[in-house]
């Protein structure tokens, strides 16, 4: 981009980013009626139209101050589009339009105050990834912040919700408080009172946001993790699991192991978590603690697959009194509210006959009479209203189950394959623990429900075949393109072409 | 009942004579043709004139005090067809309609209402969709004016040019008996300015006194011979009057400067782009004082053939910023100039890309080169390429750790397109679900898509549809996909589309020519991507309009055999099944679903302000929202894959042994059911759930209520107890 020079000029220039139904225009109009009222000639523009289905839009305002125009007899010619390089504030609604204005040229060092919030509003293509398609967020404030000469920036959605406003309030607030136009807080806010809808609430979020950007601080941000290890428990049971973890595994792994052991303890009981403590030392004792990226990885895709979705495990979570206070409070009901919780159910023959003891279970798969009947009865979803007492009564008796999961057909099948992919990373790790490492993330294609697991399951036998096939000869990033092949796309035509592309076939 | 409502603003339509106006491009156009005694207006909506048509529909008091015709038209071909009342009486009469695709549809009436020509003034106001943000083909509707010898306005994109430019058309229009379009840009129509307004004028003649007393002419009939007279008529008469007009009136502008042996050429439209441009250069300021003289041509056709003359006679070179192609001015210019003998050099798509829209920075590359090479400016010094020095090392750095590797990163890696989509809780989204689940089933199909909110489907996560031919033409562009073996070729219609055109062009066709293929036509009660506005399948009361026709009439009216009505479109299984029947049944000739619910963005303006009502009253009403269990959604986003739903996204995995995001809902959701449907239909996982939030419980709700909290409670306390005993 061939950035201008431009010589001084008195005409502000702002541009404001936003996707259809953020207030953009709302915001467009603030700041014309707040040039309007001062002594300025404002003219605004945009192209709306499909940008209003969720697209982005521009909105572009230019001020001129009228007492220039009046001394020269001459109204200013005014520009209906923003040129690169040429922009006095740039207002983002969200992180990646800001990202956008960066991109387009709109911001640049020597004169632009961009003012964006921090919260992400994912496009469909970070949205519709099998695995994690997320833009990361700090390389996008790297850039805007690179990119202006003053960068204002908080999670605005948060403070409009905080509020009960709107984001363009918000980042009036912010475009008040940098102090970069002409007219004082005064002025902003007779700019909302005239507008005469939410007048409350948007000068509510307008004051809170005028503070948080003359504080100089910003917000800390925190991220979430593997929780500190807390050693004293009462528990003796407990004691001894907790010794084992710090005696058998280096201090690096301590947070992941722990929390596998808690999640085991939660799926199914102390003895399910001493399994996998001894599957772990098993590892740890072929490959040696040196291999951390391994053995840690192992210890978190192990926890994963041992505490596999079934229908035991769904009933359970579900019927929780900690998720019934989550669903509360996401869905902000207040006290004063009721609330129903429907859930979208739809066990099929499989899950049936998965749940039931394993014998059991093999002869209900089988195409007879009675496999017939059952099939009939379950091929449509089910609405369980886990709110009422039938609902809860239900899934609370499935959860009970869990005394007698490991007779279960899914416990036998789901166990095989643990052990077999046990098997093969210990196996790899003999010969290269980074190829191990990337097998043992292949647990990664298993997940999900149904159809999705069915087919995530066929695509790790697909790649676990190949990494069978190969042995020692598959060099580990070969796996990890199979791996990034197989979480393309639905068809697995991504998965084809990478094993083609290899001559695995 | 139109996305955004012109109930207030239409109330500065009334301004007299002196007063300030302050608002919109579009408002000021309406306000422009009340001054200029207007007896009746038409169009069809369609960005960037939507506006226009919401406005005027908003404004129907004042314009039937005016005495006014206003007409929703079936089509851009009704409306044009409409001016044939400026034919024989003296009747000031627009149109309007968006861009070359509306003047495509239009194009029929408009030639032969140039070829006869008008008595009174006839306009014909042309949204311009070119550039950034259009959703349409890039193309000209300069060359319509053209081929017809209609004339065609361009004015500065300022309000008072704009309101000046409608009553030079009418006007323009009148002497020299030729229709006028006026090309608004679509800033220009969204540009928010000030003018003085004059009083509005009610038409000298009614449209009453036209019916009572009907004037017929036989030579204003496009028939032999008369066809043949208008053909020299246009040029004997017409023409040169219009070029009388345009010169007396100086509708075109001349800038001076100092810079005299050169000059610029610019189209009205593109002139604050210009300013803007040289501003930059240091060779203009704010107020529009050009260093080098400008010809401005706030009529780009025709061109004035002795103002060409005149701009160039003293000059070197003149430069010609025409946006878009053909360059037709370009052409026309250097016609003039060669047989005149002018030594002017003349640049225009030689100095500026032959295509794609004229921004500043493009502007500003062009004049460059032009003025770096009539040594107006100096030439931009080349930078010279930095010389990468390797810094010496001293010994002891060696034994220090490597810093860490300084990734680049290119910001175009991180900010993604944002493609439109389909609105939370959009009726249309399950209906292209369920083709996606049906394509699990039974096989891709040939897509046959159309102009309308359901041409989002061909964008992710859907990616359906083949092709898109125009507004209506969905069913028509799959007529040849006709095989008596093969699968079935699937259209998709919006009922915007349908009464626009497709009901003969697509139905009727197909069953005319006994098409074996599908339809499914898109019902959602409005023409919902223009802005909302009523149809005649329209459920709504409209007091201005007939409405309620039902489409399935229409199309068994027509001759269908096979139609199916699906009520609800949310209910996925009965889509997904009137689909696979429609596409496997053994019957032969046209199928047709018509896919009925209507658009949430309407139905949401109503609702909220019932809802809002209701719970100040403190009555019982009862939100639905959906949600999304983290713990058990293992973030494979399959859900987002078959619906792309604005409120359906992910977030964060709070689980912290798990790396993929899981996915959530956002509390925009309206409940309107997709996602549980989606996962019923698709088996994907038991993660989500709705919950009904009832506000205001009544009796009943709170009896329940107690017993259920002492029950569930008490499992629930004694589940929690046992796992925090083994809790660290």
């Amino acid at each position: 981009m061939n950035f201008l020079n431009a010589g001084p000029s008195r005409t502000i220039k702002i541009a404001i980013l936003a996707m259809g139904g953020e207030g953009g225009g709302v915001l467009a109009d603030w700041i014309v009626g707040l040039g309007e009222h001062n002594g300025y000639i404002a003219q605004t523009t945009s192209v709306p139209g499909v940008a209003q289905r969720t697209g982005a839009t521009i909105y572009y305002v230019e001020l001129f101050p009228e007492e220039l125009a009046s001394q020269a007899s001459k109204r200013p010619i005014l520009a209906l589009m923003p040129t690169p390089g040429d922009v006095d504030i740039v207002l983002a609604s969200e992180l990646m339009e800001a990202g956008r204005a960066v991109q387009r040229g709109f911001v640049t060092p020597d004169r632009t105050t961009l003012i964006s919030s921090t919260h992400r509003v994912y496009s469909i293509a970070e949205k519709s990834a099998m695995g994690d398609g997320r833009v990361d967020s700090n390389e996008l404030i790297a850039h805007a912040g690179k990119a202006a000469k003053r960068y204002v920036k908080f999670d605005m959605a948060l403070a409009a919700e905080a509020n009960g406003s709107v984001i363009s309030a918000v980042l009036f607030g912010a475009l008040a408080g940098t102090g970069v136009l002409p007219f004082g807080r005064a002025a902003f806010e007779a700019t909302i009172e005239r507008g005469g809808v939410g007048v409350k609430p948007s000068l509510r979020a307008f004051g809170a946001s005028y503070a948080t950007t003359q504080a100089t601080e910003e917000p800390v941000e925190s991220t979430p993790g593997v929780r500190p290890v807390q050693w004293t428990v009462q528990e003796p049971k407990l004691m001894h699991l907790l010794e084992r973890v710090r005696l058998e595994h280096p201090a690096d792994l301590h947070g992941t192991v722990v929390e596998g052991v808690r999640r085991m303890i939660d799926y199914q009981d102390v003895t399910y978590a001493r399994l996998y403590l001894d599957r772990l030392q098993a590892l740890t004792a072929s490959v040696g603690k040196t291999e951390l990226a391994l053995l840690r990885e192992t210890a978190r895709y192990l926890a994963l697959w041992m505490s596999y979705e079934d229908t035991i495990r769904v009933a359970d979570l579900k019927t929780r009194s900690s998720r019934f206070e989550r669903v509360r409070d996401e869905v902000r009901a207040t006290d004063k509210q009721q609330l129903a919780i429907k859930e979208f159910m739809h066990p099929r023959i499989e899950e049936i006959c998965e749940t039931l003891p394993a014998p059991i279970g093999r002869w209900l798969m089988k195409p007879h009479a009675v496999h017939r009947l059952i099939r009939r009865f379950t091929t449509s979803g089910r609405v369980i209203t886990t709110s009422s007492l039938r609902g809860f009564l239900l899934l609370w008796s499935v959860s009970r189950m869990r005394g007698m999961r490991r007779t279960t057909l899914r416990f036998k099948l789901e166990d095989a394959r643990i052990k077999e992919w046990l098997d093969e990373v210990q196996r790899a790790a003999a010969h290269n623990p980074l190829l191990a490492l990337e097998l043992a993330q292949c647990q990664r294609l298993v997940k999900g429900y149904s159809d999705t697991h069915a087919r995530g399951l066929a695509n790790y036998r697909r790649v676990m075949n190949a990494v069978k096939a190969e042995g020692a000869r598959m060099a580990p990033a070969t796996l990890r393109d199979l791996r990034d092949a197989a979480l393309a796309d639905e068809h697995g035509k991504a998965l084809d072409k990478a094993l083609a592309r290899h001559a695995l076939v | 009942m139109a996305e955004r409502s012109f109930v207030e603003e239409v109330e500065k339509l009334r301004l007299d004579e002196g007063e300030v106006f302050s608002g919109e491009g579009i408002l000021a156009v309406t306000k422009a043709l009340l001054e200029s005694g207007v007896a009746y207006i038409a169009g069809y909506q369609g960005a960037p004139i939507s506006h226009l048509m919401d406005v005027l529909a908003d404004a129907k008091d004042i314009l039937t005090d005016h005495g006014i015709r206003f007409e929703n038209s079936a089509s851009e071909a009704t409306a044009a067809a409409s001016l044939a009342a400026s034919v024989n009486y003296p009747l000031r009469g627009a149109v309007t309609f968006k861009a070359t695709v509306g003047t495509n549809v239009a194009s029929d009436a408009l030639a032969n209402l140039a070829s006869g020509g008008v008595t009174g003034g006839a306009l014909i106001i042309v949204g311009e969709d070119y550039g950034e943000g259009s959703s349409i083909m890039q193309e000209r509707s300069h060359a319509f004016a053209m081929k017809s010898q209609m004339w065609m306005l361009d004015p500065r994109p300022n309000l008072p040019c704009i309101v000046q430019a409608v009553k030079d058309g009418f006007d323009l229009s009148e002497a020299s008996n030729t229709p006028v379009m006026l090309q608004l840009r679509i800033r220009s129509c969204h540009v928010h300015g000030q003018f003085v307004t004059s009083r509005n004028r009610r038409s000298a003649m009614s449209i009453e006194d036209a019916l009572n007393n009907p004037v017929r002419d036989v030579e204003r009939i496009v028939l032999p011979p008369a066809s043949f007279l208008h053909e020299h008529e246009k040029i004997a008469r017409r023409w040169p009057a219009a070029v009388e007009f345009i010169e007396k009136r100086e509708l075109n502008e001349f800038f001076d400067g100092d810079m005299q042996d050169i000059g610029l050429v610019v189209q009205g439209g593109g002139y604050n782009t210009l300013i803007r441009a040289l501003e930059l250069l240091g060779l203009a300021d704010v107020f529009g004082e050009s260093r080098i003289p400008l010809y401005v041509m706030n009529v780009a056709y025709p061109l004035i053939d002795s103002e060409w003359q005149r701009f160039c006679s003293d000059k070197r070179a003149v430069l010609i910023l025409e946006e878009g192609q053909p360059n037709f001015v370009e052409q026309n210019a250097a016609n003039i100039l060669r047989q005149a003998g002018s030594t002017v050099s003349l640049h225009g798509k030689d100095m500026l890309p032959l295509a794609g829209e004229y921004n500043t920075v493009t502007l500003l590359k062009g004049l460059r080169r032009f003025l770096e090479q009539y040594s107006k400016i100096a030439a931009e010094p080349v930078v010279p390429s930095v010389r990468k020095v390797i810094p010496l090392m001293q010994v002891n750095e060696l034994q220090r750790p490597a810093p860490p590797a300084v990734v680049e990163t290119v910001i175009e890696d991180s900010v993604h397109a944002r493609p439109p989509g389909f609105c939370t809780g959009c009726p249309e989204r399950p209906i292209f679900t369920a083709m996606k689940l049906l394509e699990r089933e039974i096989g891709e199909h040939h897509v046959s898509a159309d102009i309308g909110c359901h041409l989002f489907s061909i964008l992710p996560p859907f990616n359906l549809g083949n092709t898109t031919m125009g507004y209506g033409l969905g069913g028509a562009s799959a007529s040849a996909l006709n095989s008596a073996t093969g699968k079935r070729a699937i259209s998709v219609m919006g009922d915007g589309g349908f009464w626009h055109n497709g009901l003969t062009s697509g139905i009727a066709n197909g069953v005319f020519n006994k098409s074996d293929n599908l339809t499914i036509v898109v019902d959602n009660s409005y023409t919902s991507a223009t802005g909302g506005q009523d149809i005649l399948s329209s459920t709504a009361h409209n007091a201005m309009r007939s409405t309620n026709h039902a489409i399935e009439d229409a199309v068994r009216g027509v001759g269908v055999k096979w139609v199916k009505t699906v009520k609800h479109t949310y209910d996925l299984k009965a889509m997904k099944n009137a689909l696979k029947e429609a596409l496997t049944t053994v019957t032969k000739g046209p199928k047709v679903v018509i896919a009925q619910s209507e658009c949430m963005l309407n139905l949401q303006r109503r609702e909220k302000q019932k809802v809002r009502k209701a719970l100040a009253d403190g009555k019982r009403v009862v939100r639905e929202r959906f949600g999304i269990d983290s713990d058990t959604c293992t973030g494979d986003h399959s859900c987002i894959r078959l619906s792309g739903c604005p409120s359906l996204t992910i977030k964060p995995n709070p689980d912290p042994l798990r790396l993929d995001p899981v996915a959530a809902v956002l509390d925009s959701c309206v409940g309107c059911g997709l996602c549980g449907e989606v996962s019923h239909a698709a088996v994907l996982c038991p993660s989500f759930y709705r919950a009904d939030i009832i506000s205001n419980p009544n009796r009943m709700d709170k009896f329940r209520q107690g017993l259920r909290r002492s029950v569930i409670g008490f499992l629930q306390r004694r589940d929690a107890a046992r796992r925090n005993r083994l809790a660290f």
